[in-house]
This record gives C-alpha cells, sequence and structure tokens, in this order.
C-alpha cells in the first residue's frame, strides 16, 4: 500500500482556506464538495430500469 | 385454556397488535412505489450496508485489540475498513438527510421517523468522537485534550470525560453501538410501517 502515500503525501501540516469568519480544512472542503456532487447526481442521473418498474402505491 | 382466556395473554395482544401494525408483506415487500426508482432513495440503504460493514470491522479489532490493529499488515487494513466504512457512512447519511430534508419527510404522520433518524445521527456523531479518542494513538490524543475544553464548556465534562480512555472505550464498542442499531432498527421499522414519502406532486394521489 506504500504507493498509495507516494500519490498524495499526507505526512505534513493541513491546509486551510480563511474567508472572513468562514474557516475550512481543504480535505473537509473536498468531502463536502463531493456530498453535494453526489447529491446533485442523485437528483439529475436517470435511474437504470425506471420504466420497467412496477408500480405498488 | 380457553379462547377469552389465551386472547387476554400478553404475547396474543402483543402478536396481534404488531402484525396488525406491519404485516409480514409490509415488512418485506415484493415492489415500490415508482417514485423510489431514483437514486436519491438509495442513500438510506448505502447507510445501511455501511453500519453494517462498521460492526462487523468493529467486532474484529474488539476481538483482536489495539496491540494487533496498530502492528499488523492485517490490522492496519481492518482498522482502516472500519475508518472508510465510518466515512461512507457519514457520507452516504448526510446526503439521505438532504434528500429528506428537501422531501419533507416527516409529511404524512411521518414524525417519529424523521426523530428517530435526527436522534440516529447525533448518536452516530457521538460514537464517532468516541471512535476516534479510543485509537490509542498520538491523533486520539490531540482529539480527545481539543474535546475537553469543549464538553467542559457545555458542563458535561463530570459525566463524559474524553480524557478517561476506558470510559470512552465502554461508550465507543457498548453503549452506542447499541443506541446506533437500536435507533436505526426503529427508523427502518417506521420507514415500514408508514411507507416512504412521495414527492410532494403526488401526495394528494397517494391519499
Amino acid at each position: 500500500m506504500s504507493w498509495l502515500g507516494s500519490i498524495i503525501n499526507l505526512d505534513g501540516y493541513g491546509h486551510y482556506l480563511h474567508w472572513h469568519f468562514i474557516l475550512v480544512s481543504v480535505g473537509n472542503l473536498i468531502v463536502v464538495s463531493l456530498m453535494v456532487l453526489t447529491f446533485l447526481g442523485a437528483l439529475f442521473l436517470p435511474f437504470p430500469g425506471k420504466g420497467r418498474r412496477k408500480e405498488n402505491r | 385454556m380457553s379462547t377469552t382466556e389465551i386472547d387476554r395473554q400478553w404475547t396474543t395482544r402483543l402478536r396481534k397488535r404488531a402484525t396488525g401494525k406491519l404485516p409480514p408483506e409490509k415488512l418485506l415487500p415484493d415492489t415500490q412505489p415508482i417514485y423510489v426508482s431514483s437514486w436519491i432513495y438509495v442513500f438510506g440503504v448505502a447507510t445501511l450496508a455501511a453500519l453494517i460493514v462498521v460492526i462487523g470491522t468493529g467486532v474484529i479489532l474488539a476481538i483482536r485489540g489495539p496491540l494487533w490493529w496498530h502492528q499488523s499488515f492485517i490490522g492496519h487494513f481492518v482498522n482502516s475498513l472500519h475508518l472508510w466504512s465510518v466515512e461512507i457512512f457519514f457520507f452516504a447519511m448526510i446526503v439521505h438527510l438532504w434528500g429528506k430534508f428537501f422531501m419533507g419527510a416527516w409529511r404524512g404522520g411521518r414524525q417519529l421517523t424523521w426523530m428517530t433518524g435526527v436522534v440516529t445521527f447525533v448518536a452516530s456523531i457521538v460514537t464517532g468522537l468516541t471512535g476516534y479518542v479510543s485509537q490509542t494513538n498520538f491523533d486520539s490524543q490531540w482529539i480527545s485534550t481539543q474535546a475537553k475544553d469543549g464538553i467542559n464548556a457545555t458542563g458535561g465534562g463530570a459525566y463524559f470525560n474524553v480524557l478517561n480512555f476506558g470510559q470512552m472505550l465502554m461508550w465507543h464498542i457498548v453503549l452506542l453501538p447499541i443506541a446506533a442499531v437500536v435507533l436505526t432498527g426503529l427508523h427502518v421499522l417506521m420507514v415500514r410501517i408508514k411507507g416512504v414519502v412521495p414527492p410532494y406532486e403526488d401526495e394528494k394521489k397517494v391519499a
């Protein structure tokens, strides 16, 4: 697994973004951005086999 | 024993009440409403799947102990599986939360479904914190010394001491997992009893 460590060097100080009262680490910002992207994808990407499903209300 | 006596037994009454509220075809349905065919409905089950991996890897870590997860290759691997399944658990749960919030998932008498979800979320955060302070490394020392100030500021430090490793480990591997699993079970049962919330435009059709 050492190859994984060579892609991103995590052995150092964290990086932070600071804007007025907002202070967020780059790592947290990446995770939040991925969650927003996943949420938007879940809303707008077509669901496989939607037309074939039986309705049961 | 007469029929009246049998009807009065607590086991009979409980069974009738349980099967009345949640018949087997409602507990494990064959089909779902058409509006469930959307990715946004996947994240509740994704959270549940991640929770199963969290519990499974947690059980292995509890059996083998800290020396194993710090020093052996397989121990590192299971420790990493435990961490990353927790990351996926929270990731999926947040997307599930956003989806349900914008659907107004408390509609149609589903308040208890919503509230059991809220309490499960809070219990999961505390489980996560106690996990971080139970790692037995410099990271857990740093987190516990930072967290103690916050918790002491609330006045809760006398009862919940993040510097007390034994207390944190017991909360993490006994009390909080029981709470999280029971609450998740109740949440899923509430979803089965009340059904999945329909979109706003379908609400009148369903009612």
